[in-house]
């Protein structure tokens, strides 16, 4: 399963009629959904996990996907990310410069190399592509100084604590200079008190970058506290179940921003849309139980 | 409950352990190093002690002082040290000749399910066979020289790495080769840094138990048809009823096996030292 993957539309080479993706109205268009629909073969069963997705996420914006569990909400991630390809539709990036548009990925839970130290995990992505190494170390070091992790650069990850191990996966992502932020619920294994800290990391390292994100979360309270937009999907199949545009305003202070009513009313909103689907999507997996 | 006017006692439930008085503190992990040393030599003592003590046949069982008188005498003659040099050098080069390609057919295997396919059925069926029993055959092939022993040395060293690389590379978690695909890694670049490294842990446990199966066939081939090594010098000291000189040899190959994997486990402590803490 090593192949250097066709990106699954990840790369413009899978758009259907050519070239860039057009620039719409104010606000540009940076990744584009069209028609996707996912299905995976499990012996003679076919089982659907996307059904039919378009969506248009605008240059520099933070999109947060939100979903009950097994809404393939990772399996679109994964499809930008290369790692999965539609069975129909196109996933297109727009291109800058003629080139193919760089993306990084947070994964979820674990995935920094253990047998790489703190630097080498960070400077993995800028190996792989033989950037001078001068220019590895000015990259890394600011970024490892940015997630406060500059004194463990020599450490292995066995050595960290389950948060840093998550800020070194950030740092990575960062340090690859991509076009379109990645995040797989990266938060989603770490207690309460780092989740926001590090939310409040990857706020102000963004503010300074201003990168395209596509975030995947299953917490309401995540999707409000980063989010320019919020997607919320159907429980299986995935579908969109509505797109909510969050107003607050940037930079945000994570703590104060749970403060105002605002906010709650926000949460108390998309709550609004996925509370029928999470009782579906438990509902399903328990027929699955009986079947 | 009865209501009682006598003040509380309160008994100890955990306290802070008594800190060194004085002496030496070694760290644990010194004490541990220190540990697999002082049971081989209890060994010795402990047969010394009763081959002294008449408990022990010393035609069969010549006590380790007696069989250290041997080997000074072996030492003093030279033949100790061109039959050792023989011996480990033919176990190095071996070694190297069995090892590496193993080493590299074992993360191909893990890496390309079509070769693991067509591979490893070869690997199941012919791992089963008693090296020894192909000794002939390499003779046959290689001759009485140097080759034939070499070829027993690669041949006992090529299954444990194969097998064991195989099973780490296939060990190690697929979100790790999700991650060099995401960022683009070329075939060679997800061997070196990711398959590689990945299966060390599991390599190593190959190496050691090659090492320890090499020195095995070293000392069987060289057995038959050899003209130095430790093997012959053993062989040679039966037909001559010498029995301490056989125990000598018989010595010396456990120091050497000893001495491998002390240094193996060093070396897996520096290329390994993300793992070691286990």
């Amino acid at each position: 399963m090593n192949k250097p993957a066709n990106v699954a539309g990840a790369a413009v080479i899978e758009m259907p009629r050519g070239g860039q993706a057009s620039a719409k109205d104010a606000s540009k268009c940076k990744v584009r959904f069209s028609g996707v629909h996912k299905h995976f073969k499990t012996g003679d069963r076919v089982f659907t996990a996307i059904d039919g997705v378009s969506l248009e996420i605008p240059d520099g914006s933070f999109f947060v996907i939100v979903g009950p569990s097994g809404c393939g909400k990772t399996t679109l991630l994964r499809m930008l990310a290369g790692l999965e390809r539609p069975s129909v539709g196109t996933v297109e990036c727009a291109q800058t410069a003629g080139k193919s548009p760089r993306m990084s990925m947070v994964f979820q839970g674990d995935a920094i190399f253990p047998w790489m130290t703190v630097w080498d995990n960070a400077a993995y992505a800028l190996k792989l592509r033989a950037v001078p190494e001068a220019e590895i170390a000015e990259i890394v070091g600011h970024y490892l100084d940015r997630t406060g992790l500059t004194k463990f650069a020599k450490a292995y990850p066995h050595q960290l604590s389950g948060g840093m191990r998550q800020r070194v996966s950030i740092a990575r992502a960062f340090a690859n200079d991509p076009e379109v932020l990645l995040m797989d619920e990266p938060f989603s294994a770490l207690d309460e008190q780092n989740k926001t800290l590090l939310q409040e990391e990857l706020l102000r390292i963004w503010d300074e970058t201003k990168k395209t994100v596509l975030f995947i979360t299953h917490s309401v309270d995540e999707a409000v506290t980063l989010g320019d937009k919020i997607m919320v999907m159907t429980a299986h199949p995935g579908r969109i179940k509505a797109v909510v545009d969050v107003p607050f305003e940037r930079p945000r202070n994570v703590i104060e921003l749970r403060a105002q009513p605002a906010y709650g009313e926000m949460v108390y909103q998309i709550w609004g849309h996925l509370r029928e689907e999470v009782q579906q999507a438990r509902l399903q997996s328990e027929s699955q139980m009986k079947g | 409950m009865t209501v009682s006017n006598e003040p509380a006692v309160f008994v100890s439930v955990a306290s802070a352990p008594s800190t060194s008085k004085g002496g030496y503190s070694f760290g644990p992990a010194v004490l541990e190093r220190v540990m697999t040393i002082v049971s081989p030599i209890m060994l010795l003592v402990v047969w010394e002690l009763c081959g002294r003590a008449g408990l022990l046949d010393q035609r069969y069982f010549p006590i380790p002082s007696t069989i250290f008188q041997a080997l000074k005498a072996l030492a003093v003659s030279g033949e100790l040290w061109s039959n050792t040099e023989a011996s480990l050098q033919r176990l190095a080069i071996g070694f190297f000749v069995g090892g590496v390609p193993a080493l590299l057919i074992g993360v191909a295997m893990g890496l390309s399910r079509p070769l693991r396919l067509i591979v490893d059925p070869l690997i199941a069926a012919t791992y089963p066979i008693p090296k020894s029993a192909i000794l002939p055959l390499l003779l046959l092939i290689f001759g009485l020289g140097e080759g034939s022993k070499i070829a027993m040395v690669a041949i006992g060293v090529f299954y444990p790495v194969a097998i064991n690389t195989l099973a780490g590379v296939l060990a190690i978690n697929k979100v790790y080769f999700e991650v060099g695909t995401h960022f683009k890694a070329t075939p060679w670049q997800t061997f070196r840094t990711i398959a590689l490294p990945g299966a060390l842990p599991f390599i190593m446990t190959g190496v050691k138990l090659g090492a320890g199966l090499g020195l095995v066939l070293i000392a069987l081939a060289e057995m038959v048809g050899a003209k130095k090594g430790l093997g012959y010098m053993i062989w040679n000291s039966w037909e001559l009823l010498a029995v301490d000189t056989m125990y000598a040899g018989i010595l010396v190959i456990a120091v050497i096996g000893f001495a491998l994997t002390i240094l193996f486990n060093e070396i897996e402590r520096i290329v390994v030292p993300w793992a070691t803490s286990r």
